[in-house]
């Protein structure tokens, strides 16, 4: 059990995706700018990922059978696209009070690199099944996390503090950004 | 042979079952849509422009679906008053108060008409030209005439003529991306059917530093706002400025504008026609008044100094 904990709070912490691995900036900075649609990302990216893991880690195993390891990133691509679509469907019908918070972020999804990445490094740091999908769902957490500190930030930023003209919108959240990434450097060490 | 054929089989065939399974799950999932929702949806023009303030034409739709009391039907404004009336008609209410607007691009400053400083030859949009001294024309709030509004039209209603932007009113259909795109602010919407009559001019300087930055430019000389019998004329920061609610299109003011910065730019041959008879039914209705006026104190005076003559006797 305490593998499975370090392993999360590796991801959260020191491994965080997009503030030490640079992954999923994207959405980290487009939809960091209020609290509640960063929540709903955040968890919309931690549910896909930890499905994505769940199906592409056998696929990848089936690769391997084959031989073609190498195709992984368009088979993963393919794979993860058919099932954020499938999972939109399901959700539709099934859990509408869930669709309708997360509906909006699922198609963003579709295409983002923090979701590919999880899959593939999961792949490359040779876990096995069950270490795969606590891997790919602390990152979703520490996905969650940094998008939580980005809006809670920005809010500050915006409402009281008086930046300068050029500085505002999106160079700032950069800076912001910078710093808050900069901060999680300090953790680097903590596990592997 | 096998080293391609395998990738390309197990390639195809886990694309084949992704897509056999969404098939499938896209009538495992299917989901009747309110009927409502279809017909509105249906109706709604499906340019996604975002301008009903809603995240595209399917939530629109979905909202005007769930509360048709709350949510006016008069928001799209592609569609316009036609688009409103057919909403309203499936949802069984009226649409009243829907007009259709238009962009109007306030300056007539062409390449004849105004003064050019210097000549621009960097990056080819207006928000680039802006940052050097405020543009190449000596009117600091003149069209750039580079087409920023122009390459920001969806729906090819504006183009640039002559240096300066002009809207085609057949095809705007106000979705204010033009507005947003110009860098001086000089677009805005106006009221298509109130607003024949409009003053092409955005000139905020003083009256002299105006006429010399421009031929046409609207000077502040307030003639207009004294002309106007209906009190529609105002100036505002040195440019007169029409309340197109109160305008009836008489045409006075384009008359006795000085520079010609008021124009008459929309109205049809034979509109013109009886706005010139009404014009000079007007003023020769006022020539008459002046003439009694003048008749009248002649006589008075007349009457005076008969008296004076009498009392002298």
């Amino acid at each position: 059990m305490g593998k499975y904990l370090i392993i999360i709070v590796s991801m959260v912490l020191v491994n965080n995706y997009p503030l030490a691995q640079f992954l999923g900036i994207c959405p980290f900075l487009g939809v960091s700018k209020d609290k509640n649609s960063a929540t709903g990302m955040g968890i919309a990216v931690t549910f896909v990922m930890t499905l994505a893991t769940a199906v592409t880690w056998p696929i990848q195993q089936l690769l391997n059978k084959f031989g073609i390891g190498y195709l992984q990133t368009v088979v993963f691509i393919l794979v993860i696209a058919a099932l954020v679509q499938l999972i939109e469907m399901f959700m539709k019908k099934n859990m509408v009070g869930l669709y309708k918070s997360l509906g909006v972020f699922l198609p963003l999804i579709t295409t983002n690199c923090a979701v590919l990445g999880v899959c593939i490094s999961n792949i490359d740091k040779d876990l096995n099944y069950p270490e795969s999908l606590f891997n790919a769902f602390g990152a979703g957490i520490g996905f969650l996390f940094a998008m939580l500190l980005m809006a809670g930030v920005r809010g500050k930023l915006e409402d009281q503090s008086r930046i300068p003209e050029s500085f505002r919108g999106v160079p700032i959240v950069l800076l912001a950004a910078a710093i808050m990434a900069l901060s999680f450097m300090g953790f680097g060490g903590m596990f592997s | 042979m096998s080293e391609m054929l395998i990738p390309i089989v197990l390639v195809f065939s886990v694309g084949l079952i992704a897509s056999v399974i969404l098939a499938y799950a896209s009538k495992v999932f299917y989901i009747q849509e309110d009927e409502t929702y279809l017909k509105l949806r249906a109706e709604l023009p499906g340019a996604n422009c975002g301008g009903c303030g809603y995240a595209g034409c399917d939530d629109y739709a979905h909202a005007l679906t769930d509360d048709p009391d709350g949510v006016p039907c008069t928001k799209c404004a592609v569609g316009g008053p036609s688009c409103a009336e057919k909403l309203a008609e499936i949802l069984g209410k009226s649409a009243d108060g829907m007009e259709k607007e238009v962009a109007f691009v306030m300056c007539n400053g062409t390449t004849n008409n105004a003064k050019q400083l210097f000549e621009y030859s960097d990056i080819k949009t207006c928000k680039a030209a802006k940052t050097v001294f405020g543009g190449s024309k000596a009117c600091p709030n003149g069209c750039l005439g580079l087409g920023d509004c122009e390459a920001a039209c969806d729906f090819d209603a504006i183009h640039v003529i002559k240096g300066v932007a002009v809207v085609d009113r057949s095809k705007c259909t106000s979705c204010s991306a033009c507005v947003k795109a110009c860098p001086n602010k000089l677009i805005k919407l106006v009221p298509e059917a109130k607003s024949k009559i409009i003053v092409r001019c955005h000139n905020t300087q003083k009256g002299a530093d105006a006429k010399k930055s421009c031929a046409v430019a609207c000077i502040g000389c307030g003639i207009c706002a004294r002309t106007c019998k209906f009190g529609a004329i105002t100036i505002e920061n040195n440019v007169s400025v029409i309340d197109h609610e109160k305008c009836k299109s008489c045409g006075m003011c384009v008359v006795k504008c000085p520079t010609g910065a008021i124009q008459d730019m929309f109205h049809t041959p034979e509109q013109l026609e009886k706005i010139k008879k009404s014009v000079a039914a007007m003023e020769a209705k006022e020539a008459e008044k002046r003439k009694q006026a003048a008749l009248e104190a002649a006589a008075a005076k007349k009457a005076a100094a008969e008296k004076a003559a009498a009392e002298k006797a």
